[in-house]
């Protein structure tokens, strides 16, 4: 047990530390903004005074380092400073899109989780039938299909057609839970779609994968019943790669999650990041982005951990 | 090569057509568009009857087919240059990792890592919120994710090479560190890096027409998929289909590429017993 | 008594890119009750092939004609569904792979792999069946019978687990066990306990058995009768005495003179001043783990043959790496021609790499399968001796005669050829370097017998002409034999005994020594009894209790 308690805290380490050469960068980047972040923002012809003030109050005088701490104290604190294009505080502007964006990812990582490992698990198991045919097709043109065009397809048909979903989405505080379902019915189905692709592709290549060894064929000819033989010996065996699988395209979810709260004009993270990034309205994007970035290596981490605990060599070695 | 296609199934034979067909219109755009890229032809969202044009009109009446073609050639020729340059850096980087091995290899594996810690998209973001949007830094914003993922697996392709006996034969000779790279590991990792190639530039290629869609690619007036769907997005409310057909352009490029793709990694996966 | 399984006429194909290859050419095969029948052949002859078909089990790729029959007890295995065949699986006729490590499943523990098979089957209870797996693993002498079976595969050492796998083939006592290659991967001294384990089983219960091997002088051990294969054919049938006292065959004569080829021992006068010699050589693979090499000295004279015996982990191969240059060894020194050589590759000079060359176990990925013959041969040429491109076709064809191979496989890639050709390509190339050492690293021991063979007789008529020095690294005592002029025996890094091949093989000998000569399988018909019964005896005269059969017991007893 000391063994796992070890990889658990030595994996924990290495994402924290991953966590804070990320924000570092983030930091780095927008500091080496090519010329001054005033002039880049202000523009040409800002007089001396502005500049002054614009810099006093991104406390631009200070030396960066003790930006950097006095930031990542601030964050860490939930105060994530002032955006530069309307003067609010960040946090605020947040807090609410960030729930919104979560309760779209969740409600789409709860559809397609056990849906793609079913769907992985019985194409895998029907290999080279119809329907195996069917679903590596469907799976294949949606990981081909940018999620915009899944989106407007969707809308097209759900919203356009026959309007039954909203193309866009209107969210407010006091919504009940299925008014909130329904509102968000097409993103999140447009997400569920090119998550589920991903993740039910690899999770049959992972246990076709162990379908190929030797202990498998030796199963066999032990005379063991076929669906024994998948339940008890190939999907303890392909429990490590599986959640892999399942936890690496949760982290894909952040990506998609920002194309398709675009499409639908969701009041998530994601909008918010792009719409700053286009006002370059800087604070505002390094806050998004070490949201993001945090919730991706988190779920790496994750991910890494649960795979090593499935494998039974780490388990029970001498 | 011509023994490999016959035995191709029907499928990647689609596929390759399909690469075949847009790598033609890439390279004889001017020929084929009737219009000029940025030439105004009729009223905004003409359809597809209208009788000067084949596709209709966009949202500032410019011939949506001509677009079209441009389109094919400004995003797909942009995204072979980025995906080869990553290819180059990629591979190069991850070769002398796993050749020289040490601290070489320590380092720039966990510079990899560090990168590859950023969800791709919110690198581009950050980056681009930082640079502003020219194709210089949509090239670096696209390349250096698609790179990193090249050296992961040029990389463990490497090291599985390295350690066969005639690399170490080759080494006990005293051949030197170019050799040992170009002649021995690059031709044996040649068919997985080719089929890498395939998902590498549809990863750019959805990726430049994601954040063109999101108004942060190529700029307009240059006509590009991802941008075309941005600019005709309010089209569909009205029940207008225009924007379908960019979006649909980008699929059919990527599902050719990857029905080819498929074929060539089931060739080299592990075999199951058929009673299984 | 009738056939308890009885195959008629047998065609399987292999299937490939909608092309068919008949892999198997019609064989007609009997087996009685507890009558144990060996299948012997070399790689490609079909008889693992034919093992899992009496299984009525073929591998992907490959599929049986209809027109074959296999009749298992009065039943017709072509013409049963999967349930029904099944049914027969693990219960009445059971399978033993060659490689356990990879057989057994890496997430469960032993005990459960062997309970399985009577559980699910419905034989016994799960609780029965873990005494009988105790009791069975006793017999077979796994240490801690009572335990062993709580550990999982990985936390066993391969001979055990070997012999972990016999047991579970037992498990529901089959009429039949199908042994495919059981000891092929295994030492020669832990080769015999899984033999003997294997005669008792077999024996006790009066299992019958396919035993399918390369090597005629086990099956003959274990066999009552004998099917000789080749290319998917039978080429002879017999009992194992008829079969070894006067084959029909010339195939099967050639198999059995094997390991007869031995070198003419030459007048020692000649010249004794050492080409290579090492000096207290001391590595490990990192800093702070145990030592693999241990203080290692010898000595290597021009034109000689030297062997370094060993079984797996003895550092033999280590040894070979530390003396050419891939590892960097803590402490000792390399002398060649009595000058000191830097222990790093990049340290020493085209002339030092140029005197070692090495040749490698698996020619496969010993030769680069994107180039051509030509530019294998051709490039030590120009990089040595800066040939020119003219220059370098004339002496790649050559070096092609010298290992008596056509000229015309100048154009050829090495995928193209067999594994005795490429082995032959591999010396061709060291020579090309004309280096005064080649370091052999079980050259010949992936090769089947009769290549491997030619192969060393190639070596040997070469050091006659070019007076080349060898350094021969292999665990197999007949390579030994058939080529050395001197010997060391190392054991866990170090030597245990070294000297000419006279002394060395003759007794007295070390007490390694002893055991590792013993344990190489002979031609005689009963020679695994004969030295299992003196092992027992000398076993009872040190009269402690204390075991003295495998690599483990011995180094229990010499602790």
């Amino acid at each position: 047990m000391n063994k796992i308690l070890n990889m658990v805290l030595k994996r924990l380490g290495l994402g924290l530390l991953t966590l804070v050469i990320v924000s570092m960068l983030i930091f780095i980047g927008v500091e080496a903004l090519p010329g001054d972040i005033t002039e880049a923002i202000l523009g040409q012809q800002a007089t001396e005074e502005t500049v002054a003030a614009f810099r006093k109050e991104l406390n631009l005088d200070l030396p960066a380092h003790v930006r950097y701490s006095q930031w990542l104290y601030g964050i860490v604190q939930g105060d994530f400073g002032m955006s530069l294009a309307n003067k609010q505080p960040i946090g605020e502007m947040i807090g609410w899109r960030l729930s919104n964006t979560l309760f779209l990812a969740v409600t789409a990582a709860c559809i397609c989780v056990p849906l793609s490992l079913i769907l992985g698990i019985l194409s895998a198991l029907y290999r080279n039938t119809p329907f195996d045919r069917i679903v590596s097709m469907t799976s294949l043109s949606a990981i081909s299909f940018p999620e915009f065009f899944v989106a407007y397809i969707l809308i097209a048909l759900l919203s356009v057609q026959f309007n039954i979903f909203p193309s866009m989405v209107t969210l407010d505080e006091d919504m009940s839970f299925f008014q909130k379902i329904y509102e968000v019915f097409l993103p999140c189905l447009t997400l569920s779609i090119v998550v589920m692709a991903h993740m039910m592709r690899m999770t049959r290549a992972a246990i076709i994968n162990v379908l190929s060894s030797p202990y498998i064929e030796m199963a066999l000819l032990k005379g063991i019943d076929r669906r024994r033989i998948i339940v008890e010996h190939a999907f303890p065996n392909s429990l490590s790669p599986v959640i892999n699988v399942i936890v690496l395209n949760l982290a894909y979810l952040i990506v998609g999650v920002v194309v398709v709260e675009v499409v639908f004009v969701y009041p998530g993270l994601g909008q918010l990041m792009v719409d700053s990034v286009a006002k370059r309205d800087l604070p505002v994007v390094q806050s998004c982005g070490i949201i993001f970035a945090t919730t991706y290596i988190f779920l790496n981490l994750t991910a890494d951990i649960l795979s090593r605990i499935s494998n039974p060599r780490l388990l029970y070695s001498n | 090569m011509i023994k490999l296609f016959k035995r191709s199934p029907l499928s990647a034979r689609i596929g390759m057509l399909v690469i075949a067909v847009n790598l033609f219109v890439c390279i004889a755009a001017p020929l084929i568009a009737p219009y000029g890229e940025t030439e105004v032809i009729g009223e905004v969202w003409e359809s597809v009857s209208a009788p000067n044009s084949i596709l209709g009109t966009d949202h500032l009446g410019r011939d949506l087919f001509t677009r079209m073609v441009y389109g094919a050639r400004n995003t797909v020729l942009l995204a072979i240059g980025i995906t080869a340059l990553a290819f180059f850096l990629g591979i190069f980087f991850a070769f002398l990792a796993a050749v020289l091995g040490g601290w070489v290899n320590q380092l720039l594996s966990r510079s990899v890592d560090i990168l590859m810690a950023f969800p791709t998209l919110i690198f581009a973001l950050v980056v681009l919120s930082v640079l502003g949007t020219s194709v210089p830094s949509l090239v670096f914003v696209l390349m250096i994710p698609a790179a990193t993922r090249v050296y992961r697996l040029a990389r463990a392709l490497a090291m599985n090479i390295n350690v066969l006996d005639y690399v170490e034969v080759a080494r006990i000779r005293g051949e030197g560190i170019f050799w040992v790279i170009s002649r021995e590991i690059l031709p044996n990792t040649l068919s997985p890096l080719a089929a890498e190639f395939g998902l590498r530039f549809c990863f750019v290629f959805l990726f430049i027409s994601s954040l063109s869609f999101l108004g942060l690619g190529l700029q307009p007036p240059t006509a590009d998929w991802g941008g075309m769907v941005r600019e005709n997005a309010g089209a569909i409310t009205y029940g207008i289909m225009i924007p379908l057909i960019p979006a649909a352009a980008i699929a059919q490029l990527t599902v050719g590429i990857n029905l080819v793709v498929d074929w060539f990694l089931h060739e080299s996966a592990g075999r199951v017993p058929e009673e299984i | 008594m009738s056939d308890l399984l009885k195959i008629t006429n047998l065609k399987i194909e292999a299937v490939r890119e909608n092309r068919t290859k008949e892999i198997i050419k019609g064989i007609d095969l009997t087996l009685k009750r507890g009558e144990v029948l060996g299948l012997i052949g070399e790689s490609g002859a079909g008889k693992s092939t034919i093992g899992l078909a009496a299984m009525g089990f073929c591998r992907p790729g490959c599929r049986i004609v209809s027109s074959s029959s296999i009749i298992f007890d009065g039943f017709e295995i072509m013409n049963a569904t999967l349930a029904e065949k099944q049914n027969l699986r693990g219960t009445r006729i059971a399978y033993v792979a060659q490689s356990a490590a990879a057989a057994f499943n890496p997430a469960h523990k032993l005990i459960r792999q062997y309970t399985e098979g009577p559980v699910r089957h419905g034989i016994k209870s799960y609780p029965e069946a873990k005494k009988e797996a105790q009791a069975l693993y006793k017999k077979l002498l796994l240490p801690d019978p009572d335990n062993i079976g709580y550990r999982y595969p990985h936390q066993v050492s391969g001979g055990q687990l070997q012999r972990a796998m016999v047991a579970m083939a037992m498990a529901c006592k089959p009429d039949i066990i199908v042994f495919d290659e059981p000891t092929t991967a295994l030492d020669v001294t832990t080769q015999i306990e899984v033999l003997a384990a294997i005669k008792k089983v077999t024996r006790e219960l009066n299992t019958a058995a396919l035993y399918i091997t390369h090597d005629l002088a086990v099956v003959i051990q274990l066999a009552d009768r004998i099917m000789v294969l080749r290319h998917g054919n039978l080429v002879e049938e017999g009992t194992s005495k008829q079969l070894l006292e006067a084959p029909r065959e010339q195939y099967t004569r050639d198999l059995l003179s094997v390991r007869t080829f031995q070198k003419q021992v030459e007048d020692p006068g000649e010249n004794k001043t050492p080409i290579l010699e090492v000096q207290n050589l001391t590595a490990s693979y990192r800093k702070n783990t145990p030592n693999v090499l241990k203080d290692i000295n010898l000595k290597i004279t021009r034109g000689k043959t030297i062997a370094i015996v060993g079984e797996s982990g003895s550092g033999k191969t280590t040894l070979a790496r530390a003396i050419i240059g891939l590892m960097n060894p803590k402490k000792g020194k390399i002398l060649y021609r009595g000058k000191e050589l830097p222990y790093a590759l990049k340290r020493r000079t085209k002339d030092e790499l140029r005197h070692l060359q090495m040749i490698y176990q698996l020619p496969d990925i010993a030769l680069n399968p994107r180039q051509r013959i030509q530019r294998i041969l051709g490039r030590p040429l120009e990089f040595y001796f800066g040939m020119k491109r003219s220059q370098r076709k004339k002496r790649v064809k050559e070096l092609l005669d010298m290992v008596e191979l056509p000229a015309k496989f100048i154009n050829r890639f090495p995928p193209e050829l067999s594994g005795g050709e490429k082995q032959r390509i591999c010396i061709a190339r060291a020579l090309a370097a004309k280096p005064e050492i080649i370091i052999c690293d079980e050259v010949t021991s992936a090769l089947d017998q009769l290549v491997a063979e030619e192969v060393l007789k190639l070596l040997q008529n070469l050091q006659d002409e070019l007076k080349v020095t060898y350094l021969f690294i292999t665990h197999d005592l007949a390579t030994v034999k058939a080529i050395a002029d001197e010997i060391i025996v190392m054991l866990l890094g170090s030597i245990v005994e070294q000297g000419p091949r006279e002394i060395v093989f003759n007794p007295p000998h070390h007490e390694y020594t002893e055991l590792l000569l013993s344990s190489v399988p002979e031609m005689k018909l009963d020679w695994l009894d004969e030295l299992l019964k003196s092992r027992r005896e000398k076993e009872a005269a040190r009269g402690n209790g204390k075991k003295f059969h495998d690599i483990e017991s011995y180094l229990a007893v010499s602790n």
